[in-house]
């Protein structure tokens, strides 16, 4: 819900106290996002990073991936294991072929100071030691919340044409996208008017999370379970088999750990408090310079 | 200049970077400790019964997992879990090519059964390739020919307070997690009459067209086609129908579920 201008109430703007309500004033707060949209995206940001890491728990109990319905254990796309090396282990990444010396993170890690075959760090799953069934509690868990939470921010949001209105680009402002792009890697961003509509960038990186991404992990985890094969098994004909379905899952997550480091990385240079604000009361401040 | 001005920044930072880091950690300790709370583990395993509802609402009665053709079979089918059983009674059992093995089917049966191999391979058989999905997320592709499970319940003839099936192996496997005792080291498993009566679930005695090998189980193992690995126990030596499965062995039904894995396997 962008692009709602209100009447500053005293409570946030206490110093056009007094005005009467049809004089012109230059508003100041914006109303920015609607309650659900901030509801749903808190719980979309916990659920995420549950799943990321209780995933990457998952992950380690056979960390490689495969093209196709079945495991070629000798020939994985992508595999992190740990290598004799000279001087003990080395944790070497694997990826379409090439061997990338990943000690210290991938493949080989410090645990509470020994050194561990390990795919993923144990600070970066749940739980943080090895334990897979544990790992599945909670990665379900979310998951479930996960789906739920994302269908409420879904019906919502064709429902109230916050897609619409807000995340589609007009074609005059795909056209300028060029000048977007060039903008944001000054780091100058929109301020005023023009900071009251997503700007283009932002429309096509979130639409690209809302409509692609998370459908793709959500529908690659599903194809996963032997369950829902036997109910949905036109999920494996489109995903090319479960192992590749498994690989999507990990790429779509990988796109989605890229797209979060980009928007944060946003958040913070574009004026973090006013962002932060307005993505929990909702208010946004046209007059804040961007930091 | 720049340094002068960025003097006062830079501490301030570095305590925000630090208070997140210490707030990472102490989030990730808290989320150990609550793991092992059984509380919030019963929390967290509702959604794997909201799962199995919702999976059985799906699934139907009748519906069949994927097939596949002989060319997709897997040169190689890893075998996981025990692959070579050392209890006594079994290599004595192996020793003789599992001619003196019996199933034995008991429990909420009307009528007890005792059956050789040669008796289950005279029963109707049914033969699938289907792929095999372990818990740790690999696949594997074979052909397996057995028995319906439904045509040996009903020569036995299920009492209806019966609900589930379970399945009592001859193979110890030790994790270590659970001590020594030979009752939580013996690998069992269960399911319930839904997934008993599926025409998938056979008990199998060959694999790709051979006779089932030791790593794979042998004389006898489970094939549950629309569940995860774990629940295909190998090395069959009784089925036992149930009431509840709380008595057994650590109570969660399998062994992997008294080590937390879920019960329900197909997700």
């Amino acid at each position: 819900m962008l692009a709602r201008e209100m009447t500053p109430s005293p409570a946030v703007a206490p110093e056009t106290r007094g005005l009467a309500q049809d004089e012109p004033v230059e508003a100041r707060w914006l109303r920015r996002h609607s309650g659900l949209v901030r509801f749903t995206h808190w719980v979309n940001a916990l659920c995420f990073i549950f799943l990321l890491m209780s995933g990457l728990q998952i992950f380690n109990a056979h960390p490689a991936l495969y093209v196709g319905a079945q495991s070629e254990f000798e020939h994985p796309t992508i595999s992190i294991t740990a290598k004799r090396a000279d001087h003990g282990i080395k944790g070497e990444t694997m990826i379409f072929g090439h061997a990338i010396d990943t000690t210290g993170v991938l493949g080989v890690s410090t645990t509470g100071g020994q050194v561990t075959p390990r795919a993923f760090p144990s600070w970066s799953t749940i739980p943080s030691y090895q334990d897979l069934a544990t790992g599945r509690l909670w990665h379900f868990f979310f998951a479930w919340m996960l789906v739920l939470n994302g269908l409420a921010y879904l019906v919502f949001g064709f429902a109230s044409r916050h897609f619409r209105r807000d995340l589609l680009p007009s074609t005059a402002e795909l056209r300028h996208i060029g000048a977007d792009i060039v903008a944001h890697l000054r780091l100058r961003f929109p301020r005023g008017e023009a900071a009251k509509r997503y700007n283009v960038l932002q429309q096509l990186a979130y639409l690209a999370v809302v409509f692609v991404l998370f459908p793709l992990v959500v529908l690659t985890g599903l194809t996963m379970s032997p369950g829902i094969d036997t109910a949905v098994p036109q999920l494996l004909s489109l995903f090319g088999g479960r192992q590749t379905a498994r690989l999507i899952h990990f790429l779509a997550t990988c796109g989605l750990v890229t797209f979060v480091i980009v928007h944060l990385a946003m958040v913070l240079v574009s004026g973090v408090w006013n962002n932060i604000r307005s993505m929990v009361t909702g208010w946004y401040d046209l007059r804040t310079e961007p930091r | 200049m720049r340094n002068v001005s960025m003097k006062p920044k830079a501490p301030h930072r570095r305590g925000f970077l630090s208070a997140a880091l210490s707030f990472f950690a102490l989030s990730l300790s808290a989320c150990d400790r609550l793991s092992s709370e059984p509380r919030a583990r019963s929390v967290l395993d509702a959604a794997s019964s909201l799962s199995y509802r919702v999976q059985r609402l799906l699934l139907g009665a009748h519906r069949l997992a994927p097939e596949y053709g002989e060319t997709d079979i897997s040169p190689v089918f890893r075998a996981n879990g025990s692959t070579d059983p050392q209890d006594d009674e079994y290599l004595d059992l192996a020793d003789r090519e599992f001619a003196d093995w019996k199933l034995k089917v008991d429990g909420l049966v009307e009528h007890e059964l005792s059956l050789s191999l040669d008796d289950l391979r005279a029963l109707p058989a049914r033969t699938q390739i289907t792929r095999h999905d372990c818990v740790e997320g690999w696949s594997c592709i074979g052909k397996w020919t057995g028995v319906p499970l439904a045509e040996i319940l009903s020569r036995a003839g299920v009492k209806s307070q019966a609900r589930y099936v379970v399945f009592h192996c001859a193979d110890t496997l030790n994790d270590g997690s659970l001590g020594d005792d030979p009752e939580s080291i013996r690998y069992y498993e269960s399911i319930d009459l839904a997934d008993a009566a599926h025409p998938q679930t056979i008990l199998a005695y060959e694999m790709n067209g051979k006779k089932l090998d030791i790593a794979h189980g042998a004389p006898l193992r489970l094939r549950l086609e629309r569940q995860l690995g774990y629940k295909m126990a190998k090395y069959v030596m009784r089925i036992e129908l149930v009431r509840s499965f709380a008595g057994l062995h650590g109570g969660k039904g399998g062994y992997w579920e008294d080590r937390g894995y879920e019960w329900y396997a197909g997700i």
